[in-house]
């Protein structure tokens, strides 16, 4: 676990689980990191076929960040939870968290227990 | 609103904040197939089948010379399991009690773990789910009445996968006896739970609802629990005196690689 940086406590007090969404967030987060320097360094130049060819990867880690983001909704359930609620909603997100919560379910999980996999405990 | 009506219950947010942890807090030591299978999901409650990938051939197609194929799926199963919570008890909890009666809730628990530990295990035949221990191949390998002597049959196992090309770390799943057994026994010095664990390079689990004991591989790929909705509690009804409510989820499991595991019973 040396070479992934970022955690914040002893790799052997994790469970492997926990290391591997560890892997999933901090990739993403290089993912949309990407994107945004991309994005500046786009509209930035002033050479049309370098534009384009950082546009093209610019996309290509969209696609890269969407890919790891499903990984980590299966592997986390409030994710999944709130990702349901909110993704390709309408109309404004606020009016949707207050109609999730005014829809009497206690907290964003709406019922879930948010167990999921318990791979690899013993209790 | 979701299909678990939880809006129509007569309970406060701090007393539905108190039935999912208790609830949590019940199923978490019983939900043993979870710690050793790979888990997918939750697809939502919606979801209702696992494509298996394969066909059906139909020999009577709807036009004569077109072949015809149907897709094959495993249907989700459902499971809830019900209880009942006393409103003067739920009262009590507004009021800040710590003493409250969730007795009913905790067996409601209980036996949707010791369910989900069967399904997965030893199969449910009218769920359509085939077993871990009834997939296996593998002839069973007796365990004897003194737990001192379960780590050379365990080992026995861990044998029988290796020849058979299967990879661990192994996981080892034992009924609650057992694994008191095994936890509490003593030999040549090392307590039979730690000799299991340096065999296995895996988690041992204590798992409600099995009878004997299963090594799996823990390579990952061979079992897979698909959740449509996990674990959930919803409403059902209520009246003067108590909230009928329940535990439910949906799932389904299959079984890709029988050789990855191997059942050992009582001599």
């Amino acid at each position: 676990m040396t070479q992934s940086a970022g955690l914040h406590e002893p790799a052997d007090t994790l469970s492997d689980e926990t290391i591997d969404r560890h892997r999933a967030i901090v990739s993403i987060q290089e993912e949309l990191e990407a994107i945004d320097w991309y994005d500046q360094r786009v509209q930035a130049t002033s050479d049309a076929e370098l534009a384009e060819i950082l546009a093209h990867n610019r996309d290509e880690e969209k696609e890269h960040a969407s890919m790891t983001l499903e990984w980590l909704r299966r592997h986390d359930p409030a994710l999944d939870t709130h990702l349901r609620t909110y993704l390709f909603s309408t109309g404004s997100v606020i009016e949707v968290e207050h109609e999730t919560e005014g829809a009497g379910a206690a907290g964003p999980t709406a019922g879930s227990l948010g167990i999921g996999s318990l791979r690899g405990e013993s209790l | 609103m979701s299909h678990l009506f939880r809006s129509h219950a007569p309970i406060t947010d701090d007393g539905w904040h108190l039935i999912d942890e208790e609830a949590r807090t019940q199923l978490l030591p019983g939900l043993a197939a979870r710690k050793l299978v790979d888990f997918s999901g939750p697809l939502g409650w919606g979801h209702s089948a696992t494509n298996l990938g394969g066909t059906t051939e139909i020999t009577d197609p709807p036009v004569a010379d077109v072949a015809a194929r149907q897709r094959r799926v495993l249907p989700l199963v459902e499971l809830r399991s019900a209880f009942t919570v006393s409103r003067d008890e739920l009262a009590n909890a507004d009021r800040g009690a710590l003493d409250v009666d969730l007795d009913d809730l905790d067996a409601a628990a209980q036996r949707i773990a010791v369910a989900e530990n069967v399904a997965v295990f030893d199969g449910w035949a009218a769920g359509g789910i085939v077993g871990i221990k009834a997939a296996s191949p593998h002839s069973p390998i007796a365990l004897p009445a003194n737990f001192a002597e379960y780590p050379s049959h365990v080992a026995q196992g861990v044998e029988v996968l290796l020849r058979a090309g299967v990879t661990g770390p192994y996981g080892l799943a034992l009924g609650p006896g057992a694994y008191t057994g095994v936890v509490e026994t003593e030999h040549g010095g090392l307590v039979v739970f730690d000799h299991l664990r340096s065999i296995l390079g895996g988690p041992i689990v204590r798992a409600p609802g099995l009878d004997g004991a299963v090594v799996v591989s823990l390579r990952g790929g061979d079992f897979l629990f698909e959740s449509g909705q996990d674990l959930s509690v919803g409403y059902d009804h209520h009246d003067a005196d108590a909230v009928r409510l329940y535990i439910e989820e949906s799932f389904s499991f299959r079984v890709n690689a029988p050789e990855a595991a191997i059942a050992l019973g009582k001599a």
